[in-house]
């Protein structure tokens, strides 16, 4: 599943600039040390943190997307910079645990 | 390619919000010169770790990059207080980090760890209240 197909699945999107990216698998976490660690290479990332360091690791680490949960807002400026390092940034409305699963239903 | 390419970087220790910006820099390079993405992301996330512990722990440093045929090479130095105990700083979870460091996502006592996972050698050389330089390599070859 791309990027960009996650949209119809009441995803939203606050940087897609590159949506074709094929998603393969997910991590789920908060620190950032771990998230370099742990995720793999196209993992989307499901996280509640939103400082400009996620963008950072997002970038470095080269997930496929960020997965914001629990609908926490991003500042204009922050997604200005995803847009730039070409970091995917999503949203769910959706608790982190229901947001893992639907999209768990998504890439299977 | 048969000279060494080398990349100089001065990291700011006063505004760890905006750190990252060499490996960010380093990660631009590699790509351009065509490196497979498994290596260019080893070789980002143990630079990025190096990068913040120099801010958070070090109040900045110097980074250099060089990148032969066999290896690249990623030395970090700093002028920050040193490590007492490696051995301690080198196990996961140990981390000395403030809670408004932790507030930012970082102080899970993970870099260290993810330095040393990421690259096939790394040294630390540490002085107390002297400095800490660490030289990792990741090998191309
Ligand atoms: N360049 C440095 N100068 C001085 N102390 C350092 C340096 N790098 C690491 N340390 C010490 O080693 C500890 C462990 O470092 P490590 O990178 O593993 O964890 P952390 O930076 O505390 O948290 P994390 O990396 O998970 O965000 C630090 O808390 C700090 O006490
Ligand atoms: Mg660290």
């Amino acid at each position: 599943m791309k990027v960009k197909d996650l949209l119809e699945h009441g995803f939203e999107a606050l940087s897609l600039p590159d949506g074709d990216r094929e998603i393969d698998g997910a991590y789920i976490g908060d620190l950032l040390s771990w998230v370099m660690g742990r995720a793999q290479m196209d993992n989307a990332w499901i996280t509640i943190m939103t400082n400009v360091n996620v963008i950072a690791v997002a970038s470095l680490a080269d997930t496929s997307c960020v997965i914001l949960a629990e609908g926490v807002d991003m500042s204009d400026e922050l997604v200005s910079t995803a847009e730039a390092k070409d970091v995917n940034i999503l949203r769910s409305n959706d608790p982190t645990y229901e947001t893992a699963i639907k999209l768990s239903g998504l890439i299977a | 390619m048969s000279d060494a390419l080398v990349f100089h970087f001065d990291v700011d220790g006063d505004n760890f919000t905006s750190a990252g910006q060499a490996s960010t820099q380093v990660k631009r390079n590699l790509r351009q010169l065509g490196l497979p993405p498994a290596i260019i992301r080893r070789v980002s996330i143990a630079m990025y770790e190096g990068e913040i512990n120099m801010v958070i722990h070090a109040d900045g440093g110097t980074a250099d990059v060089m990148v032969t045929e066999e290896y690249i090479e990623i030395i970090l130095k700093d002028q920050g207080p040193g490590i007492a105990n490696v051995e301690q700083a080198m196990q996961e979870g140990f981390s000395t980090a403030t809670d408004s460091i932790r507030s930012l996502g970082f102080g899970a006592g993970m870099g260290l760890p993810n330095m040393k996972r990421y690259t096939d050698s790394m040294e630390i050389n540490t002085v107390l209240g002297v400095g800490t330089t660490i030289t990792m390599r990741v090998n191309l070859a």
